[in-house]
């Protein structure tokens, strides 16, 4: 066994929090380079030019980059050697939130009951965690501030086995142009294709943590991922729904084995404004 | 490709003037509301209230901006999804609103009080919170301080940039320009 300390913990989630916010990843900087020299349309090109110059100002005076700075999701991927000493994993995570959106002049965007009392929880608590238990003696930390405007744009679909290929491709096209304007595009869209309900829109959530445009390993994954970008950014709504070629900068696909009765596709769209960093303790 | 200066509040020669797909920069006094806020705002219209503010001619951004550091004016402060206040708005225009700035379609209700009331929304770029609190002079809480994030402030602004997406003429640059640049697959 190994121990890891829950202070050590709560320093790396809220350090992580904090770059997430300030910092756009490079992989997003280059692929908004990419769709600038590609874009055609005036109002899109002056939209990706603002961005980079919005990443620049963030990273350089440490100002987040978008005010919505997100509920957070922790992926934890936690090797079965390891030992937390000192404290709760979770409490520790949720520390790590808190102190990070408190000390980080970070935007609290959490409220406590969703329905009627809408009080804001003022630390940006509680975040949303996942936990997968692999071999080994590390824990790797993914924190993800995910925005409210592209989550609010996200869909899933019970399709059935007959809808086929065709079928997933049509119900992710569609997802995207039913979004337009509203996720800030240029998008990242995540699919999660396989498994059940939850199973599926957890896979479209971690595809997100991908390097931005980095294939799929596996082949027809990839090939879907390939055909759902080029009939995206032939839709046309381009950056901020102003018109133009680049209404995504990339489309993720994860799959899972699933029910012989089923097909379900889940979409979870990210907007340009993909904040997501990574530690290994 | 041409920016049009525009003073607030918004003058009504100015306003029709306005067409989809225009540049602009935005300077003046324009006040701030999201969700939380407009709801507020409806309720004490329902009782019968006055709002905070004297709303005939002026203008609301969508927005909810991230904490001041000490010594900043604002945190980071760009636009909010504005569908989500399409519930709200027909009545705000009906009672004197005359100009929204924030991001993404409105619903066709909105759109049509937009003509029938001769007002404009224009869209700022989503995602550049931290470029447009550099336009940004003044930030102050005028109502719902409770609110945080969400409470009503008066910002002072210059060279806010934006475009116009519906213009009082009934134009819609989220229609026009996904169609020019569609194409068939």
């Amino acid at each position: 066994m190994r121990d890891i300390e829950a202070k050590a913990i709560t320093e790396t989630v809220a350090r992580l929090a904090q770059e997430a916010n300030y910092r756009l990843g490079q992989d997003v900087i280059e692929a908004l380079k990419r769709a600038l020299g590609q874009e055609e349309s005036p109002l899109g090109r002056q939209v990706l030019e603002e961005l980079l110059e919005n990443a620049d100002i963030a990273a350089r005076e440490a100002v987040p980059l978008c005010q919505d700075c997100g509920l957070v999701v922790v992926f934890m991927e936690l090797g079965q050697e390891v030992h937390v000493v000192g404290g709760d994993l979770y409490q520790a995570v949720e520390e790590g939130v808190r102190q990070g959106y408190v000390k980080g002049y970070l935007r609290k965007s959490v409220v406590r009951q969703p329905v009627s009392a809408r009080v804001n929880t003022q630390d940006n608590t509680p975040p949303i965690i996942y936990t997968e238990v692999v071999p080994g003696d590390r824990l790797k930390l993914a924190v993800f501030a995910k925005g409210g405007g592209g989550e609010n744009m996200s869909r899933f679909a019970a399709l059935v086995p007959a809808q086929g290929r065709q079928g997933v491709v049509d119900f992710v096209v569609e997802t995207v142009e039913l979004a337009g304007s509203n996720p800030c595009p240029p998008v990242i869209v995540g699919v999660g294709i396989g498994g059940t309900v939850d199973k599926a829109m957890y896979l479209a959530k971690k595809a997100l943590l991908r390097e931005v445009g980095c294939p799929s390993p596996d082949a027809e994954a990839a090939g879907l991922e390939r055909e759902l970008l080029e009939r995206i950014n032939a839709l046309g709504i381009g950056p901020q729904g102003f018109g133009g070629r680049t209404t995504a900068l990339a489309v993720h696909v994860e799959t899972f084995p699933c029910h012989i009765a089923s097909l379900p596709v889940a979409v979870n769209i990210q907007c340009h404004s993909a904040r997501h960093k990574e530690a290994v303790l | 490709m041409e920016v049009k200066r525009i003073k607030l509040p918004l003058d009504p020669r100015a306003i029709e003037g306005l067409k989809a797909g225009d540049r602009v920069s935005i300077s003046g006094s324009l006040y701030v509301a999201r969700d939380a806020a407009h709801k507020r705002m409806m309720e004490a219209l329902e009782r019968g209230e006055q709002l905070p503010f004297p709303i005939e001619g002026q203008t609301i951004y969508y927005m909810g901006p991230s904490p001041a550091r000490p010594g900043q004016v604002i945190g980071s402060a760009g636009p909010t999804t504005s569908g989500r206040m399409d519930a709200y708005t027909p009545k705000l225009l009906a009672i004197g609103l005359k100009g929204m700035i924030g991001k993404g379609s409105r619903s066709r209700a909105v759109k049509e009080a937009i003509r029938e009331h001769k007002a404009v929304y224009f869209a700022a770029t989503g995602g550049a919170g931290a470029l447009i609190a550099k336009t940004i002079r003044k930030a102050e809480v005028v109502a719902y301080e409770d609110l945080g994030a969400e409470a009503l402030r008066r910002l002072e602004v210059e060279d806010l940039p934006a475009i116009v997406i519906n213009d009082a003429h009934g134009g819609d640059l989220y229609e026009e320009g996904k169609a020019r640049y569609r194409r068939a697959s």
